[in-house]
């Protein structure tokens, strides 16, 4: 399984770093990202493995969401099938 | 599999973040065939266990689906076979011990509200049924999540003008027994015509009589959503904003039927519809009258508002009908007055009456719906409203319904609060003249013919 993390906010040093960090302590495998800076604000989405995670889903998501309200970023981790169904016919 | 494309994941990110979109319900559909009883304690008791046991993990079940896609569940809600028709034999006083065992249940299970209090009687009337609607005010306002619907007319059958008489004065009644809550109980009472028997939404969700065992049931929401793509697209003709609107409910429903295969296979139950539906909530940003608003009309109500209103509906529809496997309940615009701010707002500045809104659910979902009108309304007038707005629903081969809060007490002008997703309401004003000769004729309006359409 795996799950797209986004994450938006003004841009800053680490932040990739900061992200990669956090998915590497809950064992989630990092499969892609893509990232661009749009004037001041920075905007990335992973695709993670989930499979071999070493915490639940659910505290995945908790994490990063605390991970964001710290560094001043809106980080969302959520199943990949929801982008899929919406934008895929 | 390739990267999914940026901006389709912002796109789904920012309907989630900034324009208010939810899964607006999961309803378990549970049936109560097999609860029957000729004892009334016994018959509550079966009610009670059978629902508590098949919807035990309902709201887990939700809540974890709303983890795992980031996409929120606002309710998760039961409905059951019409008590009526299941409690025949039943008292007046038996009716009301199973709806506090339905009240009970909804407490146990953790939800707000629990559907199928009702009868069908669009033909005739059962003696059960009759004791079952004459129940009704003491059983909803000694409860406080059972919602009851009646179903007094079809197309096929004609309108049961002794049932309105009926329904009219449950409502005045409601209301009184309410008085210290707004009128609260008239909220959870719903009169239809053709009503569906697969829908979702309160108050008029129950399990219909050709359903499965067991299903899960899917209302989508989106108001914010469709509003904000439709000011995206800026100055563009009325067929390419259609295009824009039916591209925005595909992705809405997507996600319906994706949160459907999930609740229901984790829930061991076969999936049932999609309520293809365009509900608002007072939230800011959730307001269906805001999207005719976005299309050019200067408030809601003005004239041009039906045509507006037709168009969003069936758009709406087709882009939802290709994302959905099934589809059903009552699937359209709904436009309730209390639940959306723009309504409320339209009617403050005297831009809504109660007729624009008669003509209007001439073209989308359901009916007079949330409407507050002044306490003194005679119970014959009411029966007056319900029937011109059954009428509409029968002649037209569509649900309509009626929810009016007489409330108690309050005149025009005056406000109800219900607070939470049940919103606010000013008081309309109603026309004084009396239909009284004509509503204590009773009897049955005969079904309509359906050649030599004018």
């Amino acid at each position: 399984m795996r799950a797209v993390v986004t994450v938006i906010g003004h841009d800053g040093k680490g932040i990739i770093a900061k992200v990669s960090k956090e998915c590497y302590e809950c064992g989630a495998n990092i499969s892609d990202i893509t990232q661009s800076v749009l004037r001041e604000y920075f905007a990335m989405i992973m695709l993670v493995d989930i499979d071999d995670m070493s915490v639940s889903f659910s505290e995945f998501v908790d994490r990063l969401e605390s991970l964001g309200n710290k560094n001043g970023l809106e980080i969302k981790a959520m199943h990949e099938d929801i982008f899929n169904s919406m934008h895929r016919i | 599999m390739s990267m999914l494309n940026m901006s389709d994941v912002l796109e789904t990110v920012n309907m989630l973040t900034e324009e208010n979109l939810d899964i607006r319900t999961i309803t378990m559909g549970i049936s109560l065939f097999d609860c029957v009883s000729e004892d009334e304690n016994r018959f509550a008791e079966k009610i009670y266990d059978k629902i508590t046991s098949k919807a035990k993990n309902l709201v887990k079940v939700g809540e974890d689906i709303e983890k795992q896609y980031g996409i929120p569940i606002v309710n998760k809600r039961v409905s059951v076979t019409p008590v009526s028709l299941v409690g025949g034999s039943m008292s007046e006083e038996g009716y009301i011990k199973a709806a506090k065992a339905l009240d009970k249940a909804a407490k146990e299970l953790g939800i707000n509200f629990i559907g199928g209090y009702g009868a069908l009687v669009q033909k005739g009337m059962t003696l059960g049924a009759r004791r079952l609607i004459n129940s009704i005010p003491v059983a909803l306002s000694e409860t406080e999540r059972v919602c009851s619907s009646v179903n007094v007319a079809s197309t096929k059958a004609g309108i049961n003008m002794d049932a309105i008489q009926l329904t009219g004065r449950t409502v005045k009644e409601l209301a009184r027994l309410t008085k210290d809550q707004d009128s609260i109980g008239c909220a959870k009472f719903v009169v239809f015509a053709n009503v569906p028997e697969d829908n979702p939404f309160m108050a008029g969700a129950f399990h219909g009589i050709g359903e499965d065992e067991c299903v899960i049931n899917v209302g989508v929401s989106g108001p914010g959503v469709v509003s904000s793509a439709i000011e995206r697209a800026g100055d563009c003709s009325l067929s390419e904003l259609s295009e824009i609107i039916k591209k925005t409910a595909f992705k809405i429903t997507r996600m319906g039927q994706l949160v459907m295969r999930e609740a229901s296979s984790r829930l061991g139950v076969n999936p049932g519809i999609i309520d293809l539906s365009l509900a608002p909530t007072p939230a800011v940003g959730d307001s269906v009258a805001h999207i005719l608003e976005e299309m050019g009309l200067e408030q809601t109500g003005a004239h041009g508002t039906t045509a507006c209103l037709a168009m969003l509906n069936d758009a709406v529809k087709k882009g939802g009908v290709m994302a959905a496997g099934s589809v059903g309940g009552l699937s359209g615009a709904f436009i309730p007055v209390s639940e959306d701010a723009g309504m409320i707002d339209a009617v403050k500045a005297g831009s809504l009456s109660i007729e624009k809104l008669e003509a209007m659910t001439a073209v989308c979902s359901v009916g007079l719906d949330m409407i507050a009108i002044p306490g003194d309304t005679p119970e014959a007038v009411i029966c007056g409203i319900i029937a011109d707005e059954i009428s509409i629903g029968v002649a037209n081969t569509k649900t309509t319904a009626v929810r009016v809060i007489p409330a108690y007490g309050k005149k025009a002008g005056d406000t109800v609060n219900f607070g939470g997703l049940l919103g606010y309401a000013p008081i309309m004003d109603i026309k004084p003249l009396s239909p009284e000769k004509f509503i204590m004729r009773g009897g049955r309006i005969p079904a309509p013919i359906h050649s030599l359409k004018n």
